[in-house]
């Protein structure tokens, strides 16, 4: 599956990436606390970016409602700590298959009857809003009064329990982001990967180029929904507290997808583009104002309303396909 | 010759209308065998009940000496049958390549191998040289041979053409004609829906002609020409 990793990858596209992860790398030295806190955000939804891509700008199936899947995870994870003291690293083998399970259900219920485009969409949506509602009201991760894991100050990082200071959240998203963009870009070389895109353009004509179109479209869904489930873990030992009302609801939703769809939908960098700019851009700004002495609620909000109006209207495709282009990585279109 | 594909008494109705009548016939392998007929004679709904998009109300279909009605597409072209599209439907965002490098990952699990097919494929069908463009700028022509390309990568003993001559100039149909006739002499069993009668006379063994969703004749195309019942419904005499 790996083997043709590198496979029509130019010589410049390499350098820029190694240029970008050396970066990466050694941003802590230099970045202020502050700038940390921005880019491991940034980092976090690349991530999450990705893996909601598999699902929509591979497979053409519009998920509306991954906080879902970043909530049981969080929720997951952090109940099974607090309650029985399990690390996060052997709560991740609960966390995924629930989240797993949670996309399966979704996805069985949807492609089993036929319910796409929109409505697949509002259906997840839905399922969403019924975890937000119901975690609300459960007891055991102490409802709407929210979960709180234990918090000292740390001198030093304890991986295995995730206890420790922002750098060390920022290395572990860091990987994580490389580890998706390498496996995504695996996924769509692979057999998959092909039946994936065919699903998209056109699903009729796949079926009758022998793809079970069913079976695909839940493991893109699955896998989806697994990866996310990950970032949501890390959301709650990072953080150290949820709210039902935070963590399920739909603008995190939308706030996930926003990144790719700036970025390019369906490209393996938008995902991160789309976080840098996004992201990036509106700490920026919300610190600029801040520094100016103007406090605007919502100002973050409009930009993002802002950056999305500006991309629909001049790169409908987003920026990647855009960018490569005019930095030589692709070609032109004929 | 034996039958390839049996078609017994099928029919199909949409809710007043009976698109097809108690319809049988078979298709001989190794043949190439037409269905003509005036626009609305049910052909296209006929083609739909044999790639199980639709299924049908009374009848069966056997491919192989095995009964495929009831099938979905996926399954039928698992078994092997491929199909094109009446109108186009190539996957318009993804390379010529990678269009047809998808039906040839149906039966192989290696995508290096499943180029090398696709490759071979696009020689033949004169679609090689245009394999890196994406398959929304390709010509109408070039649009329909793609898709027959895609559903031959999948390894078909039976090729289910709907119009694929429709739109194209004489000299693209004689093209078109001399590629499906090579591919029938390696072994491919067709069946098409054609309305250019120049090349179901270049082409067919057998032709069908369909009415009101019945068989008015079949036989030799040469002899259904003349038959004064063809004439009267869909050819007019001035065409002959």
């Amino acid at each position: 599956m790996f083997s043709r990793l590198f496979e029509n990858v130019s010589r410049r596209a390499l350098v820029l990436l190694g240029a970008l992860l050396i970066g990466l790398f050694g941003a802590p030295l230099v970045a202020s606390d502050y700038l940390l806190t921005v880019l491991i955000l940034i980092l976090y939804f690349a991530y999450i970016g990705q893996a909601w891509n598999i699902m929509m700008g591979f497979a053409g199936q519009l998920s509306l409602g991954h906080a879902l899947y970043v909530g049981l995870g969080a929720y997951t994870a952090a109940a099974l700590y607090v309650h029985f003291g399990i690390g996060p690293w052997i709560g991740l083998l609960v966390a995924v298959p629930v989240a797993g399970l949670a996309g399966a259900f979704i996805g069985y219920l949807a492609f089993r009857f036929k319910v796409g485009g929109v409505y697949f969409a509002i259906l997840t949506i839905a399922v969403a809003e019924f975890a937000r509602v119901g975690f609300d009201h459960l007891t055991w991760t102490k409802g709407s009064s929210g979960l709180f894991l234990p918090v000292a100050q740390y001198t030093r990082n304890d991986l295995w329990l995730l206890r420790g200071q922002p750098v060390m959240f920022y290395y572990i998203l860091l990987v994580a982001a490389a580890l998706a963009f390498v496996f995504c870009r695996a996924l769509l070389q692979s057999r998959i990967g092909y039946f994936w895109l065919a699903i998209r353009e056109d699903e009729e004509a796949a079926r009758s180029a022998g793809i079970d179109t069913f079976r695909y479209k839940m493991i893109a869904v699955v896998i989806s929904s697994a990866m996310t489930s990950f970032a949501g873990v890390i959301y709650a030992f990072y953080y150290n507290n949820l709210f039902p009302e935070q963590v399920f609801h739909i603008s995190r939703s939308i706030e996930i997808i926003l990144g790719p769809i700036v970025g390019g939908v369906g490209t393996l960098f938008g995902p991160i583009i789309g976080a840098f700019l996004l992201t990036g851009m509106s700490e920026t700004l919300i610190a600029a104002l801040h520094a100016l002495g103007i406090d605007i609620p919502g100002a973050k909000q409009v930009f993002y309303g802002f950056c999305l109006l500006l991309v629909i209207a001049a790169l409908p495709d987003g920026i990647w396909p855009w960018l490569s282009r005019r930095i030589g990585l692709s070609e032109r279109e004929k | 010759m034996s039958a390839l594909l049996k078609v017994e008494g099928i029919s199909k109705r949409f809710r007043g209308l009976l698109a097809v009548d108690r319809l049988s016939f078979d298709v001989p392998e190794g043949g190439i065998f037409a269905v003509i007929g005036p626009n609305g004679a049910g052909k296209t709904t006929l083609f739909n009940m044999i790639a199980g998009v639709y299924l049908p109300d009374n009848g069966t279909i056997s491919f192989a000496g095995e009964r495929i009605d009831g099938l979905s597409s996926d399954r039928i072209c698992q078994r092997g049958i491929g199909r094109t599209f009446q109108i186009v439907r190539p996957f318009p965002a993804l390379s010529v390549e990678d269009n047809v490098i998808v039906g040839a990952l149906m039966r192989r699990h290696d995508v290096l191998e499943a180029r090398a097919h696709a490759h071979e494929v696009l020689r033949r069908l004169d679609l090689y040289d245009k394999r890196a463009q994406r398959a929304s700028s390709l010509t109408l022509p070039d649009r329909k041979r793609l898709e027959v390309a895609r559903s031959l990568a999948t390894d078909p003993k039976l090729l289910l053409l709907d119009e694929v001559m429709a739109g194209l100039r004489p000299t693209e149909t004689d093209r078109i004609v001399s590629i499906l006739k090579e591919l029938n002499r390696d072994g491919l069993t067709i069946l098409l829906i054609e309305h250019v009668m120049r090349a179901v006379m270049a082409l067919a063994g057998r032709t069908l002609v369909l009415h009101h969703g019945a068989s008015i004749a079949e036989g030799a195309p040469a002899d259904v020409v003349r038959d004064p019942a063809v004439i009267d419904s869909y050819l007019g005499a001035e065409d002959i």
